[in-house]
């Protein structure tokens, strides 16, 4: 139903077109291939059902610093085609990216900075572009208005939900760090944009760690956040002034009780968890976290000795990476996947790769995508890796 | 020699080319596979994109021209058998061989590609990218070997069934789609007692919701849209079907079933190693030998026996292998199958033909070239 009541997308079909494009009929007539597969041949932003967006605007967030290492973040402001079902503050959305020079898509995962967006409604990417990251730096350095990226719909469950124990008046507390920051400034921005104001007694608690001052991102916004008078409280950390549990305790004294969102580089992580485990290191319930990095070793490079555990998530197996193919290592724990031409032709065998790190033993090729399909009987294992399996 | 010569059978199978030779062959034939790989980008990318929207227009041009009554039709039809032979050959055959999965594009990944024909995908991906290219063949595994319809090789037991075997040809030609779709229904297996009815039962869904799909956009939409040329339409369409069903036939019987190629039996094949492997996969093929516009409307299937060695690198890639493959065939004392297409179609139907009638010649001559023995000596 959604998708009939979207507004109209700024050179794509009005909805009368849209409702026909989605059509039953129009479906049957673009057997097998689908509707968007023509429409593509007349312009990239009309769909009936695929999600892609154009760059609107592109704004420097920071310009970074390479005396101190820190990396530029911009804020990608995107129009959806009309297919787009909206988002959730906290979820992100998959971003395609055809890179110039390079033939691939390439795909990667983003948390969506603004509030939570209605059907085919504008909506926000922050992104810091890492060192040697080919698609975070693409679209930081140069993308530019015009862009069309490949999207999906928004997905996650790292939402402005409540616990069943907590009703709408209790505490939120947030801990971000980094570009961690994306996925709770989402949620604080929809809290306040659909009325918000802190005079319920539900407070607002929002702690976030960067490199620098410099590094700081949305440091107007969040100054003046903390400003208004909207039982929304902000600390903002820079440098040396690392998470302390001590500190946590004296901002929020029932944190453990408090529904928390965490999202931030793996030491920041490590730190927050360590104060949320109990005496028997069971965490709270209460804590909600979200990863932009799998948190799996990186892996070795070819020739090195493999070092590492596979596991094969949904039987629970795991053993020892040998080097041997995945498909063989599955077959020694007793699983028993489905293959065919065992030489990697036949696409019998893929299974998808929900994280770690795998070598293609035909092209020696490294691969760490997570929830990338791979072919498991010419993939190994080049480190700890999880296959769906 | 005779310490690493294979058994006597394999080695005669193999051209009298010892373990060591077939090993090196496979070396090289691995090297060349990797130096294709390390090149794969933006080239290919956007040759298949060329080849995608040239064929998409075509389509969309065969659908438009039909409203033009009687000066269209010709036409029309022309622009739609085109657009089926590209979405058939250079795209759907390739794409879900998995050629373009390196491309990252949902559109052209081998797992969601489906192609314009009645036979669903999915299905074909197991007999063709599984069965046929692993077993190869093999008289008895790989059911490509006279579709399971044809007797196409003396190792095949003669039946007074097979005076047929030019009708049943002319027949298979003309309902290609059909054929390919009901091939993984295995139906001479069930005749002859090796499968089960019951086995087909997870095929029957899919397989119908296929046909259904395209039979109601050919034979009752598009003709419907044209209104009172309804008629007119359904014929084109059926016609352009027919067109792509002919030549499609056509370039897969030259593919592999011309004189000199040779097949296998289970025992020659079984422990096979890489090199056999490819061995096996460059004596059962053939090549066409033609025109750009002759590889691009056969999908590069006139490079069958790169095809064979390589099914998953894109088919664009195939001519310039052909060059060293050849040479690599010339120094080995190999065979290289190839012709023209007038002369590839004769021979095929002079095999048709043949093994309609009990006996025939045993398998392609397993002579040494005469480049064999530089080989040898450059080995010794
Ligand atoms: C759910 C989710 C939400 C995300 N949200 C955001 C977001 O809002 N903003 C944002 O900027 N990023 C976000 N990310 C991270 C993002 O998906 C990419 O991982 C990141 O942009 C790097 O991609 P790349 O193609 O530039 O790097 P690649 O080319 O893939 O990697 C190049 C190098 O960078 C390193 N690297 C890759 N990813 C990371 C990482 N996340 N942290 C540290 N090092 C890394 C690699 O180890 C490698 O050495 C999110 C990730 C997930 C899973
Ligand atoms: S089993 Fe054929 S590709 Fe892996």
């Amino acid at each position: 139903m959604s998708a009939l009541i979207s507004p109209p997308v700024s050179g794509g079909p009005g909805p009368v077109v849209g409702r026909l494009l989605r059509s039953r009929l129009a479906a049957a007539l673009a057997t097998p291939h689908g509707v968007d597969r023509y429409l593509e041949r007349f312009n990239p932003m009309w769909t009936a059902h695929e999600v892609r967006a154009r760059v609107v605007s592109v704004h420097r967030e920071t310009s970074g610093d390479t005396a101190t290492g820190s990396a530029p973040v911009a804020t990608l402001t995107l129009q959806p085609t009309s297919t787009w079902r909206g988002h959730r503050a906290g979820q992100h959305v998959l971003v395609g990216v055809e890179l110039p020079g390079s033939a691939k898509r390439h795909t990667r995962a983003f948390s969506i900075s603004s509030a939570a967006s209605a059907p085919g409604e504008r909506f926000t990417l922050t992104i810091r572009a890492h060192d040697e990251g080919q698609v975070s730096s693409y679209l930081v350095r140069e993308a530019q208005p015009g862009t069309l990226l490949h999207l999906s719909q928004a997905q996650g469950e790292f939402t402005l939900v409540e616990s069943p124990a907590t009703p709408t008046i209790s505490r939120l507390l947030f801990i971000t760090g980094g570009s961690g920051i994306t996925p709770a400034m989402s949620m604080v921005r929809t809290l306040l944009r659909d009325g918000y104001d802190g005079h319920a007694g539900r407070r607002v608690t929002f702690l976030h760690f960067a490199r620098s001052p410099e590094d700081q991102i949305f440091a107007d916004e969040l100054a003046e956040i903390a400003a208004a008078d909207n039982g929304v409280d902000v600390h903002l950390r820079h440098g040396d002034q690392q998470f302390s549990e001590f500190e946590l305790r004296r901002l929020v004294p029932d944190y453990r009780d408090t529904d928390t969102w965490l999202c931030g580089p793996a030491g920041l992580v490590e730190l927050v968890k360590g104060a949320y485990a109990d005496a028997a290191g069971e965490l709270s319930p209460r804590l909600r976290m979200e990863f932009f990095k799998p948190a799996v070793a990186r892996a070795a490079s070819p020739g090195e000795v493999i070092e590492g555990e596979v596991s094969f998530t949904r039987s629970g197996a795991s053993t020892a990476a040998t080097g041997a193919s995945l498909l063989e290592q599955a077959e020694e724990l007793g699983l028993e996947p489905e293959f065919g031409c065992r030489m990697g032709i036949c696409f019998s065998c893929t299974a998808t790769l929900t994280a770690g790190t795998v070598r293609n033993v035909l092209t020696g090729e490294e691969s760490s995508l997570s929830d990338e399909e791979i072919r498991i009987c010419v993939t190994a294992a080049a480190g700890d890796c999880h296959i769906d399996l | 020699m005779s310490t690493d010569t294979l058994s006597p059978l394999a080695d005669e199978k193999y051209h009298g080319l010892t373990a060591e030779q077939i090993d090196r062959l496979g070396t090289e034939l691995d090297a060349l596979r990797q130096r294709i790989i390390a090149d794969l980008g933006e080239a290919d990318a956007a040759y298949l994109r060329k080849v995608v929207t040239t064929q998409r227009t075509m389509e969309i041009a065969g659908r438009a021209l039909f409203y033009l009554p009687v000066i269209g039709w010709l036409p029309a039809v022309a622009c739609l058998s085109v657009s089926k032979i590209l979405d058939n050959m250079e795209i759907g055959h390739n794409v879900m061989h998995g050629q373009y999965d390196f491309l990252g594009d949902p559109a052209f990944n081998s797992r969601m590609f489906d192609w314009d024909t009645v036979c669903p995908g999915e299905q074909w991906k197991y007999s063709h990218n599984y069965i046929h290219h692993t077993f190869t063949n093999i008289v008895g595994k790989d059911r490509d070997v006279g579709y399971g319809i044809l007797r196409m090789d003396p190792d095949q037991k003669w039946h007074p069934y097979y005076l047929g075997n030019p009708l049943y040809a002319f027949l298979l030609m003309t309902f290609f789609e059909w054929g390919v779709a009901l091939h993984d229904l295995e139906v001479e297996n069930i005749v002859s007692g090796k499968r089960k009815l019951a086995d087909n039962k997870p095929l029957y869904p899919g397989l119908m919701r296929k046909i259904r799909r395209q039979a109601l956009k050919d034979y009752v939409l598009f003709p419907a849209l044209t209104g009172p040329l309804f008629p007119l339409t359904f014929l084109g369409n059926a016609t352009a079907n027919l067109v792509r069903n002919v030549w499609a036939f056509n370039i897969i019987f030259c593919g592999h079933f011309p004189a000199g190629v040779a097949s296998f039996s289970e025992e020659e094949t079984a422990n096979e190693t890489r090199g056999q492997w490819y061995l096996r996969q460059m004596l059962g093929s053939a090549n066409i030998r033609g025109s750009k516009l002759m590889h691009l409307m056969s999908g590069n299937l006139s490079h069958q026996i790169e095809h064979h060695l390589f099914p998953d690198l894109p088919a664009r890639r195939y001519p310039e292998m052909a060059v060293e493959v050849q040479e690599i065939c010339e120094r080995y004392g190999l065979p290289y199958n190839t012709g023209r297409l007038r002369q590839q179609l004769f021979s095929v139907f002079k095999k048709i033909v043949r093994y309609s009638f009990p006996g025939g010649q045993a398998k392609a001559a397993p002579v040494r070239g005469p480049e064999a023995v530089i080989e040898d000596s450059l080995a010794a």
